[in-house]
């Protein structure tokens, strides 16, 4: 039965898709700037890690801590990034 | 008339025609000879359609020796012009487009691709590989890099080159200050090559981390590759920041979006933050292989094991992770306070840390060694000198307080040539001097070389440190000219010397090259140097699969191992090899990507839709592609390894 019914996949799925129609539901709903962001974002992050974990099989090989550990060291980098352009173009200018 | 006059060079000169009448003639040539000598065939068959990671690695180091010219060309043209004060040699137009192409093509058309030579090389050889993990992708990396530096150098015969510095920032290479094509030149070229070095990043780390010879373990691993992964890594990370960021400047002045303008809500400050959170790890993307090559050799020619192993994987790991927290360094002097300005400052000091350890671990190396002095040796120590000191005024540099005093002035041109002549251009001539007889099967010519590593020395430090005295003096980089009052005259004429000197010592490589092909005794072994790692202990010319049976690794010297304290190395019955088939898809798609680069630098909407389309249609085809790949049959390994080893 759970040859014919991957679970894992199917509750992906159907996440992914709620993790869409929030994001697209900033749109409709005339959000303050600051919260619309803060969803875009969340809803990002978390639909590409979605992607990465369910759909790439991310984790199902044994080398998953070198998968892990780019997608962890990607982030960070992503993270300084950001933090440090807001630094100079906003906090410090 | 009006359709063609967008191909027109916009401030055409004497030299600018007589570069068309010459590249015409050499298209020619090429034609006429490959027709003539019947070699269309074999140039596709061997070359064009290879996915073999040597022969790729063949032409990557072909192209950027090529490229290499081109940009010395550009280097010398602007010594010439700074040569003495007033100088009309050039117009202030045409040394822009000069210095714009000098940058761009050294680090990206030169730098990058003689790097990537050595990892398409090396990196498979080293870890007991047959190839890399997706040769065909590989092949394709290539193209694209290869049609990105065809359009950029078309752009002086065709358009105008770029003239907004290799840095392009906005708003000069905005459409308002910029109106020619020449920075969508920049903008396509950069874009297509750019794309081909990100899926090296790919190919190679899936390579080093999926393909090593079991017995490998990653503390295992020589440290060329160590250095490999590392850079690829930070390749992986920060070439998708390239890539958005030329796709917005693109756009900003193909399609009227307000990026980078400084109206309507843009800001050009954020492509020099984009450009250098990209740029300098780019740095270490290009220091990071000469580190690891300066290991391999001054390891082979000290006769010692490397000193540190562990710490030299220690300190690449935090370079690559520091390399992207300095990025702001670049533009101290842009208008953030001193709070983000002492955070930058103080991240890029402690760069400074672990490529400390990496020097005194080469000195320790050397320490009670017992040295040759051969030329890839020579270019190792000189580069230990000269290096430090190109680092410790980046320390200076690092000083945002002091760095208004020595932003955008000759001091930090002399600093950072300080540290890329030594650090990279040196690591690559020792490299190929190093593994030439692995390549080529001859040695290059010892004494010649030698010639050629002190020219290329004394010339490069006649030429750069005068740089450093005129510009606390206050001489401005990107300036064509200046005044006799300035008193600039006597020190950019010892530049212009040393310019000429490190322009001999080149001609001397291509002469040597020349000797050694004529001259070269071609009955050498496969370990030539007597050197330690596993790339040498397969045979010379190296067979398309490697090695015929997958070596048995106990430490990173596994060679010297076999050598000197009897481990074996290879042991166990042939089995057939499984090799990927060549393909001329890449190749056709690198092409393809060249028409869709020039439609969109001139606007052509038809043609750009068309080889849209057509890129499209030739990833479609690929994933729908089924092909196996093809095998060696025992008898064929049996036959190649009899005939390489000799009489046996």
């Amino acid at each position: 039965m759970s040859e014919l019914f991957p679970r894992k996949q199917i509750m992906g799925f159907v996440f992914s898709l709620s993790l869409t129609a929030v994001a697209l539901a900033v749109y409709f709903l005339h959000l303050s700037f600051a919260i619309g962001m803060f969803v875009l974002v969340v809803t990002a992050f978390a639909q590409a890690l979605l992607q990465l974990v369910v759909f790439m099989h991310a984790g199902e090989t044994k080398d998953k801590w070198i998968i892990y550990g780019k997608v962890y060291f990607m982030i960070t980098v992503a993270l300084v990034t950001i933090l440090g352009t807001l630094l100079i173009f906003l906090w410090d200018m | 008339m009006d359709f063609l006059d967008r191909f027109a060079v916009p401030n055409p000169s004497i030299a600018i025609y007589a570069s068309m009448v010459a590249i015409g003639l050499t298209v020619v040539a090429i034609f006429a000879g490959l027709t003539y000598f019947k070699k269309w065939g074999y140039l596709w068959r061997e070359w064009l359609t290879t996915v073999d990671h040597k022969r790729i690695g063949i032409m990557y180091l072909i192209s950027a020796l090529i490229m290499l010219f081109r940009g010395g060309v550009d280097a010398i043209m602007m010594r010439a012009q700074l040569a003495v004060p007033d100088n009309k040699l050039m117009d202030a137009q045409h040394y822009n487009e000069v210095f714009s192409t000098h940058g761009v093509i050294m680090l990206l058309f030169m730098a990058m691709p003689f790097i990537f030579a050595f990892m398409n090389y090396l990196v498979p050889l080293q870890i007991g590989a047959r190839d890399v993990a997706f040769p065909r992708l590989n092949a394709l990396s290539f193209w694209l890099f290869f049609f990105g530096a065809m359009l950029l150098n078309i752009s002086f015969v065709v358009g105008g080159s770029p003239d907004a510095g290799w840095t392009s920032y906005f708003p000069l290479a905005g459409n308002e200050l910029s109106p020619s094509v020449g920075t969508n030149y920049y903008m396509f070229a950069i874009q297509i090559s750019g794309l081909g070095s990100l899926m090296t990043g790919i190919n190679m780390i899936t390579t080093i981390i999926k393909m090593r010879a079991p017995s490998m373990t990653l503390m295992k691993m020589p440290m060329f590759t160590w250095s490999s992964l590392v850079t690829n890594l930070i390749i992986v990370t920060v070439f998708p920041v390239l890539t958005v960021a030329l796709a917005m400047g693109s756009m900003d002045r193909l399609f009227g979006t307000h990026f980078f303008t400084t109206t309507n809500g843009g800001m050009d400050m954020l492509w020099a933050n984009l450009f250098w959170v990209w740029g300098h790890p780019e740095v270490y993307i290009l220091i990071l292989p000469a580190f690891g090559l300066y290991s391999e050799i001054i390891s082979t020619f000290a006769g010692r094991n490397l000193y540190g192993y562990k710490s030299m994987v220690a300190s690449m790991v935090i370079i690559s992770a520091l390399s992207c927290l300095v990025w702001a360094h670049h533009f101290f002097t842009m208008g953030q306070g001193p709070t983000a300005n002492s955070f930058f400052s103080i991240t890029t000091m402690a760069i400074s840390v672990p490529t400390g350890v990496k020097m005194f671990n080469w000195l320790f190396t050397l320490w009670k060694g017992k040295i040759r002095f051969t030329v890839p040796m020579l270019y190792s120590i000189g580069f230990i000198p000269l290096f430090v000191i190109g680092g410790m005024t980046g320390v200076m540099l690092a000083m945002s307080a002091a760095d208004y005093q020595y932003h955008n002035t000759m001091f930090l041109v002399a600093h950072f040539h300080n540290v890329i002549i030594p650090g990279v251009v040196f690591a690559m001539l020792a490299g190929l001097t190093y593994y030439w007889p692995k390549m080529f099967g001859f040695m290059l010519n010892e004494r010649i070389g030698k010639w050629a590593f002190w020219l290329l020395s004394i010339g490069f430090c006649l030429a750069f440190f005068p740089m450093y005295i005129t510009g606390l003096d206050g001489q401005a980089r990107r300036m064509y000219t200046y005044s006799e009052a300035t008193g600039y005259g006597a020190l950019n004429m010892v530049s212009f010397v040393g310019a000429g000197i490190m322009a001999i010592s080149f001609a001397i490589i291509v002469y040597n090259v020349y000797y050694s092909v004529r001259y070269s005794p071609r009955n050498i072994s496969a370990d030539p140097w007597d050197a330690r790692s596993l790339e040498w202990a397969t045979h010379t010319p190296v067979p398309e699969y490697n090695f015929a049976i997958t070596p048995n690794v106990a430490s990173s010297q596994a060679f010297w191992d076999t050598k000197k304290k009897g481990h074996e190395l290879f042991s166990g019955e042939l089995e057939k090899i499984h090799m990927p088939n060549n393909s001329g898809v890449p190749f056709i798609m690198g092409a393809i990507f060249f028409v869709w680069g020039f439609s969109f630098i001139f606007s052509l909407w038809i043609p750009a839709i068309i080889s849209t389309i057509a890129i499209l249609v030739c990833l479609v085809l690929r994933s729908f592609e089924v092909d196996h790949g093809r095998y060696i049959s025992v008898k064929e390994i049996e036959e190649t390894e009899i005939k390489l080893r000799g009489v046996n």
